[in-house]
């Protein structure tokens, strides 16, 4: 019996590259995060930041020109633990969808526009059920549609007599069809109205409670992510440059960069305030630049930070027993001077000091 | 009904035709921009904001209603006339990628409405230099000679602004500037937008579905749902004492990462259909006050308080009782 709270999934060292020699676009550099059973984990960052490409390396999703180029993605499930970076197609087959699920970026467009959702959704029964005949899986469909919350008779509708809402629910009945306990969620709600990205969210923290499974949110959408991630890691330029729980990133963010993507969302409540944002644009990665990849837009750069890459580590300043937060800068060194808005305390310290 | 006003909408309507029927893209809508203010309307997609910044910048003509710029109706549009407008009201699109063209560079974008308008007048250099720098594109020589693919979509938006700008206009209808660009450089085109406000007076109306952008840029916001304004007032009270059930729903809805609890979202009915809005006031098959008057009638704008409005039956009746 595997319980909430273990680990589920270990990615250490991934790297990934689009294209080879000395032309390869380094997408992703050494990306460490660990997920637990049922929890909720957000990757933030921008275009073109790798966390999409991170996570289609995990489920082993890249196309050509991208290949793993090093890393272990270490998967435990109920049979074990699996490094998927060797795992085998056949491997691969028995875990994707039963274990590991996908909900695609343009989900919109994930549905065949021929097909009516009853027979997108038997197919994945069809291919890892031999045991249901058609009418069971036909049952099962109807279960999985109300499950999010569409009448059951919407069974012989097509994709496009669907709204926007409904289609990416019937994305998430699909990925959920097999119960995995991994779902990776690429910017599911982006597309969406804000009314219906709400629903559609809380719709999903109710399924994750009822099933337990845990989800790779991942998004551009930093205030969304605070609102329902559980631990939320911050990439930038390929880079994981901050993980840390989401109130403590919310309320403590260590990065300079976390701390101008979190400056960067004005808010709906408190005085309105002039908000600065982050000066400059995201680098191009077949150009990075050197030491660390943030400093051509950090306020703080000093001469280290443009000669050498910081890695990941728990911040000085950080109490013992707090380890789960690292940040990869040099203004959280042993003895480094850490500004004042960089040094915030966390809410959990703050109410025992 | 103002003197101040820059620009006034009058019961703009603006209906599409399609097989099936008629899209009721906009539908009398009362809007009214002043001299050196910024405006913001937001929506969700396919309220009829878009279509709404297209008919205020006159790119389309409107089914019934009127525009008037400095309380003139323009006359039905003889080339100069549709000229003298564009001098006064530009048009800044949400995609940065597709409104410039990839075969010209910086240079030729910015010259284009200074010859067209004829107002190179000394140096046309001088004058790109100029609208170059008024975008923080400075220095203005790494710049001007640069094509659209060698730019980042922040810097893109930069010279589509700075294009209409050349004109000199004295209002800028921003449709969603900033949707398209990377979280981290939003902020500064939205500042960008604010220091032209208050530098050089220039009017601003900024079409959006962000509605706490709304709140940090604009004084006033008119909130859109199917084609109506439905609530109209200043920007901070809006966000925080909203008077329409739609914008209640629209706030609880957008992301605060300050909630501590988690938001109750009411219905699962998707907007209406443009084609056939329900009858009555169109928020009322998702609304969770409905009373029989919304099925059957319009509401029409009441004052919550002055300068608020909010086109509601909860309203009316207990503005029609306390009068």
């Amino acid at each position: 019996m595997i319980r909430a709270g273990e680990p589920l999934l270990e990615v250490s060292g991934l790297c990934v590259d689009y294209g080879s020699g000395d032309d390869a676009v380094h997408a992703v550099i050494g990306a460490d995060l660990a997920l637990r059973r049922g929890e909720v984990f957000g990757l933030a960052g921008e275009s073109g930041s790798g966390k999409s490409t991170l996570a289609y390396a995990i489920a082993r999703l890249l196309r050509m020109p991208g290949a793993i180029t090093g890393g272990e993605v270490v998967f435990r499930h109920e049979g074990g633990a699996v490094n998927l970076v060797n795992a085998g197609p056949a491997q691969l087959r028995e875990l994707r969808w039963n274990q590991l699920a996908v909900v695609l970026q343009s989900a919109m467009h994930a549905l065949n526009p021929v097909l009516t959702i009853e027979v997108q959704l038997t197919d994945v029964l069809k291919a890892h059920r031999p045991d249901l005949d058609r009418a069971a899986r036909r049952a099962c469909a109807g279960e999985l549609l109300k499950m999010v919350g569409i009448a059951p008779d919407r069974l012989a509708s097509f994709p496009h007599e669907l709204s926007g809402g409904m289609r990416q629910r019937v994305m998430i009945a699909m990925a959920l069809a097999l119960q995995p306990q991994l779902l990776i969620m690429d910017e599911p709600t982006t597309a969406l109205d804000v009314v219906t990205q709400r629903e559609i969210l809380n719709e999903l923290m109710d399924l994750r409670t009822e099933f337990g499974f845990a989800v790779l949110f991942i998004t551009h959408d930093l205030s969304l992510l605070i609102e329902i991630a559980d631990t939320i890691a911050v990439m930038y330029a390929g880079r994981i440059v901050e993980s840390a729980p989401a109130g403590d990133l919310y309320l403590a963010p260590r990065h300079p960069y976390s701390y101008g993507l979190l400056h960067s969302f004005p808010g709906l409540r408190g005085p309105v305030r002039r908000m600065t944002g982050i000066a400059g644009s995201p680098p191009d990665l077949r150009k990075p630049p050197t030491g660390c990849v943030f400093h051509p837009r950090c306020g703080y750069a000093s001469e280290r930070c443009v000669r050498e890459e910081p890695s990941l580590a728990t911040p000085a300043a950080e109490p013992a027993g707090t380890a789960h937060r690292v940040v990869a800068c040099w203004l959280h060194e042993p003895g480094a001077a850490t500004p004042a808005e960089l040094a915030g305390l966390a809410p959990a310290l703050e109410s025992t000091s | 009904m103002t003197e101040s006003a820059l620009l006034e909408a009058r019961g703009l309507t603006k209906h599409f035709p399609v097989r099936s029927g008629v899209v009721h893209a906009v539908d009398d809508v009362d809007l009214e921009v002043r001299a050196a203010g910024i405006t913001a309307v937001v929506g969700e997609s396919g309220s009829g904001k878009s279509t709404l910044a297209r008919l205020l910048a006159r790119l389309i003509e409107p089914t019934s209603g009127e525009l008037l710029l400095d309380g003139q109706a323009g006359k039905a549009a003889p080339a100069r006339a549709r000229r003298k407008y564009a001098r006064a009201v530009q048009l800044v699109l949400q995609d940065p990628f597709s409104s410039l063209n990839p075969v010209h560079d910086v240079r030729y974008h910015l010259a284009r409405p200074l010859k067209v308008h004829k107002l190179a007048g000394g140096s046309l250099d001088e004058a790109i230099d100029g609208l170059l720098a008024r975008v923080s594109l400075t220095p203005s020589a790494n710049f001007s000679a640069k094509y659209p693919h060698e730019l980042s979509g922040g810097q893109r938006q930069r010279v589509a602004i700075a294009r209409a700008l050349a004109v000199a206009p004295r209002l800028l209808l921003a449709d969603e500037p900033v949707s398209m660009l990377d979280v981290s450089i939003r902020l500064g085109v939205l500042n960008l937008l604010a220091d032209l406000r208050e530098k050089d007076g220039l009017a601003i109306v900024y079409v959006t579905h962000d509605i706490a952008s709304a709140r940090y840029l604009a004084d006033v916001v008119a909130v859109m749902y199917a084609g109506r304004i439905i609530e109209s007032g200043p920007a901070a009270t809006i966000t925080s004492q909203p008077a329409h059930p739609y914008t209640e729903l629209l706030l609880s809805a957008a992301p605060d990462p300050g909630r501590s609890n988690r938001v109750p979202v009411r219905g699962r009915t998707p907007p209406p259909n443009p084609v056939t809005p329900p009858p009555g006031c169109r928020f009322h098959p998702r609304c969770p006050h409905a009373m029989a008057v919304c099925a059957s009638d319009v509401p029409a704008m009441t004052q919550i308080s002055p300068g608020h409005h909010s086109a509601c039956w909860l309203h009316a009746s207990t503005a029609g009782k306390e009068a």
